[in-house]
């Protein structure tokens, strides 16, 4: 936002009585097309990336800060354009719902691959050194456990409204553990930090591309591995009465639009189903943003320069 | 006479009351300790579905009101000549139209269209120039050590480099606010003359500042569009209700004599109105003024998740990253702006009429004022074409505390956890624990009984059938389990916030020093966002009811503290002396003066305390509680509205219970008083 401050200034003052233009006019449409903005940095970062790419194009771009499922009302109606993060993990049944409608059109993955499981810091390795096998949390517990859930153990669980099933998980693999939501993620961190401040016992639900797993020395909790029927399938796995005796789904994050938009502006719809980022890359961005302070503007305008070829490509 | 009439009554009633609950108390008794025998008394019913497809075919409350809705956003519901959607999208059109203005001036300068598909950008308005203007404009309502509050909260904006979010945010509450002011303040006064409207508002009011935020956020979506007007408009719906209150209130209480006065110089109803009883109402409705910027400053968070952007979004995305520095920083910048636009409305409300001069200013003499706060704006903003440094504070000048927070949430963290969570689990075991646990092991028809009975002792037939049909709602919706841990939740919270914030507020207003102090550390905490102090609360207390019930304390104590101030304030001082005078001490004159003459504003505080703890319900379901909070949070995510408004409603509901109740045993007590 500053940076867009700044640049209204170097205009006005180099070009004090030349207009600089705002929009070229080669594009389909220069009415702006409105990407979302949720709160957390991957998607800053995303989000903008997509938006600088769509500028250089010549479209106007805006940023509209709306809530990961919220949006989807804007987005049906037409208000809002553009969303680049949906995760599979967490928004996939809201999406569905969305694309039935035939008010927005899928855009593709982003190449990122949405990771979360059960996470513990390494530290906790020493009190229950049968992890990261999911068996060895029966034995500890103990260890996990607070005053208000002994002797069973805590498991500090995303926001109920990110899904996940682990009430269900945590019944039908027996485990001796009370599932606690965290609420929203800011809590569920605001916890983990608090315990890795005092090296105490910490059992929680972890996602990636985040900054918590670069600055957390920690492990996933292996679970048996997921397969569609695991979830489907009551007789599938360990537990043959119940469904969701498994570890979590990993899948894909996906871009989505308003249907309006592939008439409207289609290079730049088909630019968005071009643009492909990887964990590795999407990781890196979001430690230099959240861990060394750096601004989003900054690392994304950093990113572009460094790779003009890779990102052309996808305009054209 | 008429005394004496009532003691006799009283007596042959005396041991009517006592039998009733002691025969209710042994019913529920019998029923719980037979649990086996009555399962269905026992355990929660679930939600009541019907069979037969009724009403737009839906088969329960819940779908009803999601079908319902979707009826009224297709294109068959008609206001003649628009459909149902027209209508909002042109009233979202109409919020919309000033608010892009404002915002251009403030925040993104205007985009001038020339020839040739190209455009030119003007800046905002200078943040050097609206800071002298707005410090300027201090030091003429009042005074110089108002203007350097002013210059200095200012000044902290552009110096911690929040101007730009701050000024996103100044845009929608410069909309939001006069809108809730205006509408309250007529609503009121029609609530006022007409007792039969009062009574139609009333219950709309609770519901407004009850069913939480997050229950009409998707409707208000659907229905205005995404993007800054669902903001203000969510936020007016918000901030409103309290201006209606307390405008009925404040008109109430104007002495007979003044409205005496003006019917002898022969007003009309109109002149009444506006000449006579607004003026001698002032200081009440300044209350009310005061109440809507604060609570449209409290919206500033959530009004950023749908789309407002600003302080809010900064807010949360700090929060979002454990930045708790970056966070406050945000966070007190709102505060900053509550505190500011407040006491710069209480300075022009309460201005003497210039005080230099001899005759009054001249009409001349007014345009000069704004033509010289025009030329600064216009002035400065032209200069940043060319100095940077008007446009914006230096970068590399900006201060940031950040860090030091963080660092002191650490050490506190590192060194007093231990201690910290021994009080806490002492409390959650001897105290929320059981509460709970008792809350949620009444037979629910028993509470019904109960509820029945209160409502006939303390305000009759129709005071029953009221709480318990409200009751009953929440009952067939399949959600008296929720509705229990949200009882017990905002319970426990508003006791503890209610003692607490008397206590200061008769404290206080003893002693004026203190007063001022405690003014402004209840705008702090009423204008804080809650999110600020949350991520804190929870690091030392982790998930869970606990830190649930410390961020609902924190928030619905301003209420309490600042009704039993006014309450006690608005006391005639020459009450007082007559007390002074026939010998009564401190003590006796606090309990059996003020308190007794503060009664209804006190009783009128915590009433506000219920409510603001239930709206702060959502809040907490965000740090993981199980309540109804909870329930409505999952019906934003799934944008599922009927769930949502149902849940919603039920919240709504327990508040209505209880303020019914609470009002009417002041009432009663009042009598009882003669007052």
């Amino acid at each position: 936002m500053k940076r867009l401050l700044q640049s209204t200034i170097l205009a006005g003052t180099v070009a004090l009585f030349t207009y600089a233009p705002i929009a070229s006019a080669e594009v389909e449409s220069t009415d702006p097309i409105k990407i979302t903005w949720h709160d957390w940095t991957g998607q800053f970062i995303t989000a903008t990336l997509v938006g600088e790419i769509l500028k250089s194009m010549g479209y106007n771009v805006e940023y509209v800060p709306a809530d990961y499922i919220a949006q989807f009302v804007g987005l049906e109606s037409g208000d809002l354009h553009v969303a680049v993060e949906i995760w599979e993990t967490t928004g996939k049944d809201a999406l569905e719902a969305s694309l039935a409608t035939g008010n927005t059109v899928d855009l593709g993955e982003t190449g990122m691959d949405a990771i979360e499981e059960w996470w513990y810091p390494l530290y906790m390795k020493e009190k229950c050194p049968g992890l990261p096998d999911w068996t060895a949390l029966n034995d500890c517990a103990e260890a996990f456990s607070t005053p208000e859930t002994h002797p069973k153990g805590r498991y500090l669980g995303g926001p109920v409204t990110w899904s996940g099933y682990d009430d269900e998980r945590a019944e039908s693999l027996g485990l001796d553990y009370e599932v606690v939501h965290a609420g929203t993620d800011a809590a569920l961190f605001g916890e983990i930090e608090s315990a890795y401040q005092r090296q105490a016992p910490i059992l929680a639900w972890v996602y990636a591309p985040h900054w918590a797993p670069a600055k957390y020395e920690g492990e996933w909790v292996e679970f048996p591995r997921y397969t569609d029927e695991c979830y489907n399938d009551p007789a599938w796995g360990i537990n043959p009465d119940m469904a969701y005796d498994c570890g979590k789904p990993r899948g894909w994050i996906k871009a989505v639009g308003w249907v309006g938009g592939e008439e409207k502006w289609p290079k730049a719809y088909q630019a968005i189903r071009n643009f492909t980022i990887d964990n590795a890359t999407m990781a890196a961005l979001i430690i230099k943003v959240d861990l060394e302070g750096q601004t989003v503007e900054d690392v994304v305008a950093e990113w572009l320069a460094e790779n003009e070829s890779t990102w052309k490509a996808w305009t054209m | 006479m008429n005394s004496t009439v009532g003691l006799s009554s009283r007596h042959k009633f005396a041991y009517t009351w006592p039998l009733a609950w002691g025969v209710a108390f042994t019913v529920v008794a019998f029923i719980w300790i037979g649990g086996d025998l009555w399962q269905w008394a026992v355990k929660a019913p679930k939600e009541l579905t019907w069979k037969v497809e009724a009403l737009g075919s839906c088969t329960s409350v819940r779908l009803c009101v999601t079908g319902f809705f979707k009826f009224m956003v297709s294109n068959d519901a008609y206001i003649f000549p628009w459909t149902f959607k027209e209508f909002t999208r042109f009233v979202a059109a109409c919020i919309e139209f000033p608010y892009q203005i404002i915002r251009s001036f403030l925040a993104s300068g205007f985009t001038i269209p020339l020839s040739g598909g190209e455009s030119w950008q003007s800046p905002p308005i200078s943040w050097l120039g609206l800071t002298v203007v707005l410090t300027a404009v201090a030091y003429r309502l009042k005074d110089w050590k108002l203007a350097l509050m002013v210059f200095l909260c200012v000044a902290y904006l552009a110096v911690f480099g929040n101007w730009e979010s701050a000024a996103i945010t100044l845009s929608s509450i410069a909309v939001a606010v006069p809108i809730g002011i205006v509408f309250g303040a007529l609503i009121g006064i029609l609530g006022y003359r007409y007792e039969k409207f009062e009574r139609a508002i009333t219950p709309i009011l609770d519901l407004m500042q009850t069913v939480p935020i997050f229950a009409y956020l998707v409707p208000v979506l659907f229905l205005f569009g995404f993007g800054p007007v669902s903001a203000v408009a969510a936020t007016v719906i918000y901030a409103m209700p309290p201006m209606v209150r307390i405008t009925m209130l404040a008109l109430k209480t104007v002495p007979l004599e003044i409205k005496e006065f003006g019917k002898m110089v022969g007003c009309t109803k109109r002149q009444m109105t506006w000449r006579v009883l607004i003026p001698a109402a002032a200081p009440g409705l300044m209350v009310g003024v005061n109440q809507v910027i604060m609570l449209s400053l409290n919206m500033v968070i959530i009004a950023s998740m749908i789309g407002a952007g600003g302080l809010g979004f900064d807010v949360l995305a700090s929060l979002r990253r454990q930045a708790i520095g970056d966070g406050l920083e945000a966070g007190i910048a709102i505060t900053l702006i509550a505190i500011v636009l407040d006491r710069l409305t209480q300075a022009w409300a309460s201005r003497s009429p210039a005080p230099h001069h001899e005759t009054k200013p001249t009409l001349l003499q007014k345009h000069k004022n704004l033509l010289l706060a025009l030329l600064i704006l216009a002035g400065t903003t032209a200069i940043s074409f060319v100095a940077p440094f008007f446009a914006q504070w230096p970068e590399q000048f900006e201060i940031s505390t950040g860090q030091f927070w963080n660092d002191l949430i650490k050490w506190i963290n590192i060194n007093f956890f231990d201690e910290l969570e021994a009080v806490k689990v002492f409390l959650l075991l001897n105290v929320l624990k059981p509460v709970k646990a008792f809350l949620l092991a009444l037979p629910w028809p028993g509470v019904l009984l109960f509820l029945a009975l209160a409502g006939l002792q303390l305000g009759g037939i129709r005071l029953a059938i009221l709480v318990v049909s409200c009751a009953s709602f929440i009952l067939i919706t399949g959600q008296w389990t929720k509705a229990m841990i949200t009882v017990y939740l905002c319970g426990i919270s508003v006791i503890i916030a209610a003692m607490i914030g008397i206590t200061i507020g008769v404290i206080a207003s003893r002693y004026p020093v203190l007063k001022r102090s405690v003014l402004v550390f209840i705008d702090t905490l009423q204008t804080l966002p809650s999110f600020v102090y949350l991520l804190p609360v929870v690091m030392l207390f982790r998930v869970g009811d606990f830190s649930a019930m410390v961020a609902v304390v924190l928030y619905a104590l301003p209420p309490a503290v600042r009704y039993t101030l006014y309450g006690i304030q608005q006391i005639s001082p020459s009450l007082i002396e007559a007390a002074k005078t026939s010998g009564c001490t401190k003590r006796q004159l606090l309990t059996k003066v003020q308190f007794r003459l503060a009664w209804p504003e006190i009783m009128l505080g915590v009433n506000q305390t219920v409510m603001f703890a239930l709206s702060m319900l959502v809040i907490t379901a965000l740090v993981g509680t199980r309540d109804l909070g909870q329930e409505v949070y999952i019906a934003l995510t799934k944008a599922d509205t009927g769930r949502g408004l149902v849940a919603g409603l039920s919240v709504a509901f327990i508040a209505i219970i209880t303020d019914r109740l609470i009002s009417a045993a002041a009432k009663k007590r009042k009598q009882a008083l003669g007052l």
